[in-house]
């Protein structure tokens, strides 16, 4: 198939062994949670509320270099964020209250005080998660979903989908390299059609395949739920090293709070 | 014919899908413990109506079917399917979790067995394919083979009475198509190879049966079958170019 680790869904993963690698996935999970819920807790408009996003960064780089993440790869995961980058350039211009003078435009203070807080929690943010998705093939953050107790229908959803992606996407491919084959060449009004009759073919398949799946399982025993393989006791020390980056982020916060 | 209950048995089974096409027509069978059979038949004959049969996935026409003594009924299913196990043509279908691993367990820990005895399952079936080590790694990391192979491992953790193969040599190649053939005939199951692949049925059943129009219409031992020009002309089944079923 000539895919990547983990399929099509694995580009994501950077292949390791770091101690970020192998820390449990479901601890992983509830820590870039936490970690984002502190970052977003913190209120934009105080003083020393850029001090703390810069401890944040600080936290964060550094499970990345820990995990020997590569800068392209966190950069190549910001690109989600591009949406909310155009939101926050406009709120400054848009603000009102007291202005103040950028390079010849006029700007609000409390515009650009929720713009820069914006962007930069939307940024550390989404480099935690990109962590999370460098360091984690994605059948173990599945695994670490059900063990977060994620209702069964959704973590069967999801590892079909983990499990599928590559074959979907080889049906995809050679679908297209039928249709190139045989001299077209996707350009026009035209094509829209040709494009939307294979995704309608593709859908088919994919719900052929469903059904044959279904078959599979059914006569191997299948009642409904997905049987869980055993799940080893996290000691007290794995949940103590995940959770020291929303912990640590957490002590930044109150300290800002306290004495800022 | 011996007293004990057939591994496998069918009568006068007939069956027709709700848009109304009528599959089977009166389908007779008997397996016998330990017996390998080929199921013959062109397309459209009624084998895949057949086989999803004997383990209860359809039901509600005329006849019987039976799995070692055991009728198959709906409140028999869960020890039916763990006593017939069916490899499904293609592998991606039959292979649906993460890892090789957690697939083969998928039967033996839905018939609720404790995990010890679930882990010592999947490596005596992994092993039995010569596919040992190999609980780790993802299904789409193995080749075309090696699926077909592990897809046979996922029902034989369930300790199967009866393996039922649809197509198992399709689109492997020539070495892919010779393992799995030493694999299968290692095996001390009963087994019902569905297959288009008349030297592979000679080469691993000594026994066929012929399913076309929805009845059976021939039972006999492979080489004689595949010797009968008329008869497999007459079904629509053809040897390879050059293929003599008398000098193998």
């Amino acid at each position: 198939m000539g895919a990547g680790h983990g399929g099509p869904l694995g580009a994501a993963y950077v292949a390791g062994g770091s101690v970020v690698h192998r820390l449990e996935p479901h601890l992983k999970l509830v820590a870039v949670l936490a970690f984002a819920l502190v970052v977003v807790a913190t209120p934009v408009h105080a003083g020393w509320a850029p001090a703390a996003y810069a401890g944040y960064a600080a936290l964060v780089l550094g499970a990345a270099a820990v995990a020997r993440v590569p800068a392209g790869r966190l950069a190549r995961g910001l690109v989600v964020e591009v949406p909310f980058l155009a939101f926050a350039l406009l709120l400054p211009v848009v603000s009102r209250g007291p202005r103040v003078e950028v390079l010849g435009l006029s700007l609000s203070e409390s515009g650009l005080a929720a713009g820069g807080g914006l962007l930069a929690k939307a940024t550390l943010s989404v480099l935690a998660a990109t962590v999370l998705a460098a360091t984690t093939e994605p059948r173990e953050l599945v695994r670490g979903l059900q063990r977060l107790r994620l209702p069964a229908l959704l973590v069967q959803i999801l590892s079909f989908m983990v499990r599928y992606a590559d074959v979907v996407g080889g049906e995809l491919r050679r679908m297209r390299v039928a249709r190139e084959s045989r001299g077209f060449r996707g350009r026009g009004p035209g094509a829209l059609r040709v494009v939307a009759t294979g995704a309608g073919a593709l859908f088919v398949r994919s719900y052929e395949r469903g059904e044959r799946v279904h078959l599979a399982m059914l006569s191997r025993g299948y009642t409904g739920a997905l049987p869980a393989g055993p799940a080893a006791a996290v000691p007290a020390q794995a949940w103590l090293v995940t959770l020291s980056l929303p912990l640590t982020a957490a002590a930044v916060l109150a300290a800002g709070m306290l004495l800022g | 014919m011996s007293t004990a209950p057939a591994a496998l048995l069918v009568e006068d089974l007939a069956f027709a899908y709700p848009d109304g096409h009528q599959a089977l027509f009166g389908v007779d069978l008997r397996l016998d413990p330990g017996e390998r059979v080929a199921l013959l038949g062109p397309n459209g004959a009624g084998k895949t109506t057949l086989v999803l049969h004997l383990n209860g996935i359809l039901s509600g026409g005329r006849g019987r079917v039976d799995v070692g003594g055991l009728p198959v009924r709906k409140r028999n299913l869960p020890e039916v399917r763990r006593r017939v196990g069916i490899v499904f043509q293609d592998p991606d279908d039959q292979l649906f979790m993460p890892t090789v691993g957690e697939d083969v367990a998928f039967g033996p820990r839905n018939l609720g067995l404790p995990e010890p005895e679930v882990a010592a399952r999947v490596a005596a079936a992994l092993e039995q394919v010569g596919m040992a080590g190999s609980a780790d790694r993802p299904p789409h990391h193995l080749s075309f083979g090696q699926r077909r192979r592990v897809a046979v491992a996922t029902v034989l953790s369930m300790h199967p009475e009866v393996l039922v193969l649809d197509e198992p040599s399709s689109n492997l190649d020539p070495a892919g198509r010779r393992e799995l053939a030493e694999v299968l005939t290692g095996l001390p199951v009963t087994m019902l190879m569905v297959t288009h692949d008349l030297p592979y049925a000679l080469q691993l059943c000594p026994r066929s049966v012929v399913l076309d129009g929805g009845v059976v219409v021939a039972d006999g031992p492979t080489r004689d079958l595949l010797a009968d020009a008329d008869l497999l002309a007459a079904h629509r089944l053809e040897l390879p170019f050059g293929f003599d079923p008398t000098r193998v």
